[in-house]
């Protein structure tokens, strides 16, 4: 311990440590212990006085008789998100790949240029991209008005505040997440085993399936859980482009704190959206990490 | 591996197409924002003349130009804690391997791991628990929080690209601790710095959820502002608030990796 406290590094790594320990590790623990606290009466929650409300209250609500029947609604929700994800992470990973490996196979200078390309829009507002799309799927916005132009009379589009812009929004937003991870494993594939693939008979289909896949799979597993994961908490879109009609997991987790005032059960469902997420990762880190340097 | 592109083997039916598609995808809403916020017209997406009167109607809203400076009062705030805080963190992780060493990355990484939602409301119930009054300053610690793992990234991946020789030259050459720092280390780490500085800059400057759950009523930043005007309806001054926001992110995000580039 003493040693600790002289050693130069410990003063260096401490300060950044602690802060992120006390303002985020810390509230992820009292965010646990306030889901099985009891909801206050008025909004906010009774402290010390425990209840197991907010888990049971996820799959049952109380009739008139006071028993418990079953109550689907916040399932609905999370079957909702893991669908819409799903279909998002599909959607990305179809546009995704072909995107990697279209860069992997220019010049040098032009790949750093295509990468930066496809990073800048994460590194732009998300409410400014996700309202982008509101003006261009709107009714009478440009998507409307393109289909009109060629000929088909959609006779107002009505996509916007449906699953589909929902899921359009969020295939935008992630999108670069999927392309990254699969340049990277495309960017280090040695082209000999290709070249030799070919050399041995291989016609394209069977080269991209049975070598140039097989190479990449880390890195299209990277990129399915860097969409997948941020997908499920995904706040905004479903916000903007669902217009509040159709819930994602974060949003009925922020309508606790707002009408709802069920704060026990806000914080039980961002428990087990957490939970969730960690899993993944570490089923991900399991299957994908372990693996021996050569094999990857 | 150098790829010989023009031979036809590595040529698959659809990758250039859907490449294409791809940057079309991607570029396709950012140019039409952009176009629109200069429209004449005031209701439809259609075009009728070129204008910058939303400009001028958007930097004359007295509500939006305080939401903007409030956001950046905290982006300014969180970029100077977490950076220093970053540049400390990634100077004690250069120094060799220790015991704890994976835990201890995981921690200065963990904001990025957990789903935003997830932070916003557990900070917003332990500023509650602790008595905390929500405004400008508890917008300013959890922005801190994630900005942290947004500057030390980039600051650690320019000391691991550094040779270890030149600071131990300079402590063989009679300089002392401080000295060796800022003479050697500091003129080679500065471009990593600035870059993640910037990064988290803009990192805070475009959080919405966050904000949106910790500020309270007393501290509307930029992005919730828009939210509040997307809410309402689509106008003509939105789209100008949103362009200048998009130009403001990716002006930033290009000088941060072009001072990431260069050379030691």
């Amino acid at each position: 311990m003493k040693a600790m406290l002289r050693s130069k590094r410990f003063w260096l790594i401490a300060p950044a440590v602690l802060y992120i320990g006390f303002f985020m590790a810390v509230p992820l623990v009292q965010m646990a212990y306030v889901s099985i606290l009891e909801r206050g009466d008025y909004g906010g929650v009774n402290w010390g006085v425990f209840s197991m409300d907010a888990y049971v209250s996820f799959l049952f609500e109380r009739d008139l008789m006071d028993n418990l029947v079953l109550n689907t609604d916040y399932l609905q929700v999370f079957a909702r998100s893991f669908g819409l994800s799903a279909m998002t992470t599909v959607f990305a990973l179809i546009l995704g790949f072909p995107t990697a490996f279209y860069i992997s196979t220019q010049p040098q200078g032009r790949r750093n240029f295509l990468i930066f390309l496809v990073t800048i829009p994460f590194w732009t507002n998300i409410l400014v991209r996700n309202y982008a799309w509101m003006l261009l799927l709107r009714n009478g916005g440009l998507v409307d008005g393109m289909l009109g132009w060629i000929g088909i009379e959609t006779g107002g589009l009505d996509i916007l505040y449906t699953p589909y812009a929902v899921s359009i929004g969020l295939t935008y937003t992630y999108l670069p997440f999927m392309v990254l991870p699969i340049y990277a494993s495309l960017e280090k594939l040695d082209h000999r085993l290709v070249e030799a693939a070919f050399d041995l008979g291989a016609d394209k289909r069977r080269a991209m399936s049975r070598v140039i896949l097989p190479l990449a799979a880390p890195g299209i597993a990277a990129g399915c859980i860097l969409v997948f994961i941020p997908c499920l908490g995904a706040y905004v879109t479903p916000e903007l482009l669902g217009g509040g009609k159709f819930m994602m997991i974060a949003n009925l987790i922020g309508s606790q704190f707002g009408a709802a005032r069920n704060w026990p059960l806000g914080a039980g469902l961002g428990f087990v959206l957490l939970a969730l997420v960690l899993i993944a990762m570490m089923v991900y880190s399991l299957k994908f990490k372990s693996l021996p340097e050569e094999s990857r | 591996m150098k790829v010989d592109v023009s031979n036809p083997l590595w040529r698959f039916r659809g990758i250039t197409s859907t490449a294409m598609f791809f940057f079309a995808y991607l570029y396709l809403p950012i140019v039409i924002l952009l176009a629109l916020s200069f429209n004449e017209n005031k209701l439809a997406t259609i075009w009728t003349g070129f204008t910058t009167d939303w400009y001028v109607t958007a930097l004359s809203n007295d509500d939006m130009l305080r939401a903007a400076k409030n956001s950046i009062i905290v982006a300014v705030s969180a970029t100077i804690l977490a950076t220093i805080a970053a540049t400390f963190a990634a100077m004690g992780m250069a120094r060799g391997r220790f015991r704890g060493e994976v835990g201890v990355s995981a921690m200065l990484v963990l904001p990025l791991l957990v789903p935003e939602i997830v932070t916003a409301i557990a900070t917003l119930l332990f500023f509650v628990a602790l008595g905390i009054k929500l405004g400008l300053i508890t917008v300013i610690i959890a922005h801190t929080v994630f900005c942290i793992p947004f500057a030390y990234l980039p600051i650690r991946a320019r000391l691991e690209g550094m040779d270890p020789a030149l600071a131990e030259a300079a402590n063989d050459l009679y300089a002392n601790e401080w000295q060796a720092f800022r003479r050697v280390t500091m003129p080679l780490l500065w471009p990593g710095i600035l870059s993640g500085a910037m990064l988290s800059f803009i990192i805070s400057l475009d959080d919405f959820v966050i904000s949106y759950f910790v500020g309270g009523a007393g501290a509307t930043t930029l992005p919730i502002y828009i939210f509040g005007m997307i809410r309402i309806g689509i106008t003509p001054e939105v789209n100008a608030v949103s362009a200048m926001m998009l130009i403001v992110s990716i002006v930033f995000v290009s000088v941060s990796f072009l001072i990431d580039r260069i050379r030691y």
